[in-house]
């Protein structure tokens, strides 16, 4: 049997992207031993795909921004059944956590008097975003990472963790792989900070690389740990529809933000066609008004372009549906119309959408500044995950800490772009304060050594199947297709049941897996091991998708296709049961305290 | 559908290897990358290959094709001749790990050896500064950079010489130029610029500003304004004459 190396940590971060990074830094700052673990090298992580933006009320574009307006935002948008504890210290902890970025080497986009400026995004009330072109993801990972590498934490790259382990007081380790020479590693340590991201490779189309398996959501679900909201997907209604080989990446809400409009195969715009009540009096009345808002002018309301994403997604969904679809199964996107109103309109939109521009050139031989973007909804990011402590990000096991996308509450039903950025930096900073604080009084940690073994055992078994097992490719391939098909953007109970049904076959085609060669980065070993996780978050989206009956936020159904009150005081928990089998259960939110329910309604107007 | 035909370079574990030919099949809007999956999920499961992002902002896929230093998810295949067999291999500057993937360790240790950013004091008691967008525009062209090492591959100083510890190479002077530009960055890394970063082995050929996915100006706007206060601060005759008699 293989050996393994061994290392030990106060604090051990799974995941270096922004959530991971931002951890590691407030551990590493009170004085803790720090490892950190990614799946990919340093500065690579999914963070650096987000491109518009971080939310946070700074009022540097306008005054009458404050934490409230954000917390009210953030709420409205999460159709309140987000933790509210996370929304409110998100709100006032964001503008603190974005200036200290500079101080670290972050360079925003200024405003004329030389601020960090803030740009409109979809459900803020006011520009709240800073950002850096379009590529502020990027921005926020380097700066973080420049500023990681000077502080004495240990970063193990290409290390993918494959199970954690725990003993009688809580988390004590975890065992990994490596990528390069494909050995184990076992980490043992007092608090583990997952900050895993998310899980949008359990679908067909999405902007998520191949490491958004779902890890973190996984492996603390094995642990038994409890999951909430895993219904609440967010399909981002602007992903490329062509050519196929791109089909799911990004296009930022920058371009809506930026005065782009959506519009039907016959040149509608058909977001004016449906508004929902609650955001009528927010939203432009013509075309005009919306134009202005892009521009600045704060005596305008925002184009419906730019409500929330969960509406978006479902209004391209429904002209696609009802033939009024572009060439490639999308809608049309178009920024270059702003020419109309701007004498420089193309340098604009290049300095304002470097990376779009870019994109689209070299991807799809297109001209945005010329032509109309093809555009339709892909998976983006889940607001559901490991349900938290809102004050210190710990996890229903003791000591095991989450923070970002693999954590929940912040967003409720439906998250605003930008809030992510913000998310990441906000309650990174929260779980390794309190993780460091936690491994301080934590007692000396065990690890089973027999456990270990039977881990080992059990991840190099695809090796010996060879190719007399299933191609774990192809198994990813059909449980891709059937969660895109049926646990989609618009749900129903048959289909969702046929999933299940199909999911259990999947459980058993990936019981045996088989792959050949040897260890040595070896992408369909990784597969096959990635698979159990890409299953577990599977089943639980579609177990929480059939609890949850009515519709809200990115959780759509054509069964219920209306809010039910019931469900608005409730989120749906998953949890393994002793017997192994996924337990769905609902739980009560914790009642709002006067003040913030205050808040609320003096922002309903 | 359509086929092409890929040489692919393939590793064993020892590190000897060759170029090995798979043919697959391609279609419209295609890139490199998207032909390397196809032939890893139906041909080759072990085949070895970096990628994240897939849209040229995560700067993994780093490979040189038909030669030439190119990120695979941003080659089209209608920009390569698929009449002929298209070649993959790996960036040849850093040591081999397996098939297209290298060991990139050495730039992460050279990075941890420039000074950091040293922030002056914020203009105002909530912490903020002020800075004009003109003053940001150079360090935000430089801070583009998406660490995909195309331009250490290309430098002749890293490949041809292998000057690896006397030179930190184009990315990392495009890092030390950011720093250096930031309105707010009080440190001063001419010094180490000049002794051990090895700033002077440029003799501005430029190859790496050509390779740069982000269309970088490396050599015009970072390497010749650092090697500019280089050399005012040590090779300037007048400051020297002054030097002398303080």
């Amino acid at each position: 049997m293989a050996g393994y190396a061994t290392y030990d940590y106060d604090v051990l971060v799974i995941g270096a992207g922004g959530a991971g990074l931002r951890a590691a830094i407030e551990a590493a700052g009170a004085g803790v031993t720090v490892g950190l673990i990614c799946k990919s090298l340093l500065g690579k992580a999914h963070t650096v795909m987000a491109e518009g933006g971080m939310a946070a009320a700074m009022a540097n574009n306008d005054d009458r921004d404050s934490w409230k307006v954000h917390f009210a935002d953030t709420m409205r948008g999460g159709q309140y059944v987000n933790n509210w504890r996370m929304a409110e210290l998100h709100a006032k902890e964001a503008p603190d956590r974005v200036r200290e970025l500079e101080g670290w080497g972050a360079v925003f986009d200024r405003t004329p008097d030389g601020r960090i400026n803030q740009r409109n995004f979809g459900g803020h009330r006011y520009p709240r975003l800073a950002h850096v072109g379009d590529r502020t993801g990027l921005e926020l990972i380097r700066t973080l990472q420049d500023h990681t590498i000077y502080l004495g934490v240990t970063v193990h790259m290409e290390h993918t963790v494959i199970e954690l382990l725990v003993d009688a007081n809580g988390v004590s380790g975890a065992l990994a792989y490596d990528r390069e020479r494909g050995r184990f590693h076992l980490f043992t340590a007092k608090a583990i900070v997952l900050a895993t991201g998310g899980v949008g490779r359990a679908f067909k189309i999405t902007s998520n690389s191949w490491e958004g398996t779902g890890d973190g959501h996984a492996l603390a679900y094995r642990l038994g740990a409890e999951l909430i909201d895993m219904e609440f997907i967010q399909f981002h209604p602007t992903g490329m529809v062509w050519p196929p080989s791109v089909k799911g990446i990004l296009v930022t809400e920058g371009v809506r933000g930026e005065g782009g409009v959506l519009k039907n195969s016959q040149g509608r715009r058909f977001m004016f066609d449906d508004i929902p009540d609650n955001y009528k009096p927010q939203t432009a009345s013509d075309p005009e008004e919306g134009w202005r808002y892009t521009q600045g002018d704060k005596s305008a309301r925002r184009p419906p372009e730019l409500l929330t994403r969960d509406h978006v997604a479902r209004c391209i969904n429904r002209e696609v549906k009802a033939g009024r679809g572009s060439p490639h199964g999308g809608v049309f996107l178009d920024i270059a119309w702003i020419r109309e109103k701007l004498g420089n309109s193309e340098e604009h939109i290049k300095r304002k959408l470097p990376s779009m521009y870019h994109q689209f050139k070299e991807l799809a031989d297109l001209d945005i500044t010329k032509e109309p973007m093809e555009v339709g909804p892909t998976t983006h990011y889940i607001m559901g995950g490991i349900r938290v402590d809102g004050d210190s990000q710990m996890s229903t096991i003791p000591g095991l800490f989450a923070a970002g996308e693999c954590a929940s509450g912040i967003n409720g039903a439906n998250r605003l772009g930008g809030n992510s950025l913000s998310d990441l930096i906000v309650f990174g900073k929260r779980a390794g304060e309190y993780a460091s604080q936690y491994a301080r009084s934590r007692k000396p940690v065990q690890v089973d050594p027999a456990q270990v073994e039977a881990i080992m055992k059990g991840s190099l078994e695809p090796f010996e199947r060879g190719t007399a097992g299933e191609n774990p490719y192809k198994v990813q391939e059909d449980l891709q297709e059937t969660m895109q098909a049926n646990v989609g953007i618009v749900r129903l109970e048959d289909e969702m049941q046929t999933a299940l049904t199909a999911l259990d076959g999947y459980w058993e085609r990936a019981s045996r897996v088989g792959t050949l060669g040897h260890r040595e980065y070896h992408a369909g070993w990784h597969t096959a091991l990635d698979l159990r996780n890409l299953l577990a978050v599977s089943e639980a989206i579609t177990r929480s998708a059939i609890e949850r009956k009515e519709s809200r936020g990115g959780h759509f159904r054509e069964d219920y296709q209306e809010k039910v009150e019931a469900f608005g005081s409730v989120n749906v928990m998953v949890k393994r049961a002793a017997d192994g089998s996924m337990q769905v259960t609902r739980i009560p939110i914790p009642p709002m305290p006067d003040a913030l329910k205050q808040i609320i309604e003096e922002q309903k107007s | 559908m359509a086929e092409a035909t890929f040489r692919i370079w393939r590793t064993e574990p020892g590190g000897e290897g060759g170029f090995q030919e798979y043919r697959t099949a391609v279609s419209d809007g295609m890139v490199v990358l998207d032909a390397v999956h196809r032939i890893q999920a139906e041909q080759a499961p072990d085949l070895a290959v970096r990628w994240n992002c897939k849209a040229g902002k995560c700067g993994s896929c780093s490979a040189e094709i038909n030669g030439r230093p190119r990120l695979m998810c941003m080659t089209r295949l209608n920009q390569v001749n698929l009449n002929e067999p298209v070649t993959v291999e790996p960036m040849r500057t850093f040591p081999s790990i397996k098939d297209l993937v290298t060991d990139v360790s050495w730039n992460f240790r050279v990075k941890k050896g420039i000074t950091k950013i040293k922030p002056r004091k914020p203009d105002f008691a909530d912490g903020t500064f002020r800075m004009a967008q003109r003053d940001v525009d150079r360090v935000q062209e430089f801070r583009k950079c998406i660490e995909c090492f195309l331009c250490q591959d290309v430098c002749h100083v890293l490949r041809d010489h292998n000057k690896h510890e006397e030179f930190i190479g184009p990315r990392f002077l495009v890092y030390a130029a950011q720093l250096e530009m930031n309105p707010i960055d009080t440190a001063d890394r001419i010094p180490e610029l000049k002794a051990d970063k090895g700033i002077g082995y440029c003799n501005i050929t430029k190859c790496c500003t050509k390779v740069c996915p982000e269309h970088i100006h490396i050599t015009d706007n970072a390497i010749i304004p650092l090697k500019e206060r280089v050399v005012s601060r040590y090779y300037d005759p007048v400051t020297r004459l002054l030097r002398l008699f303080k």
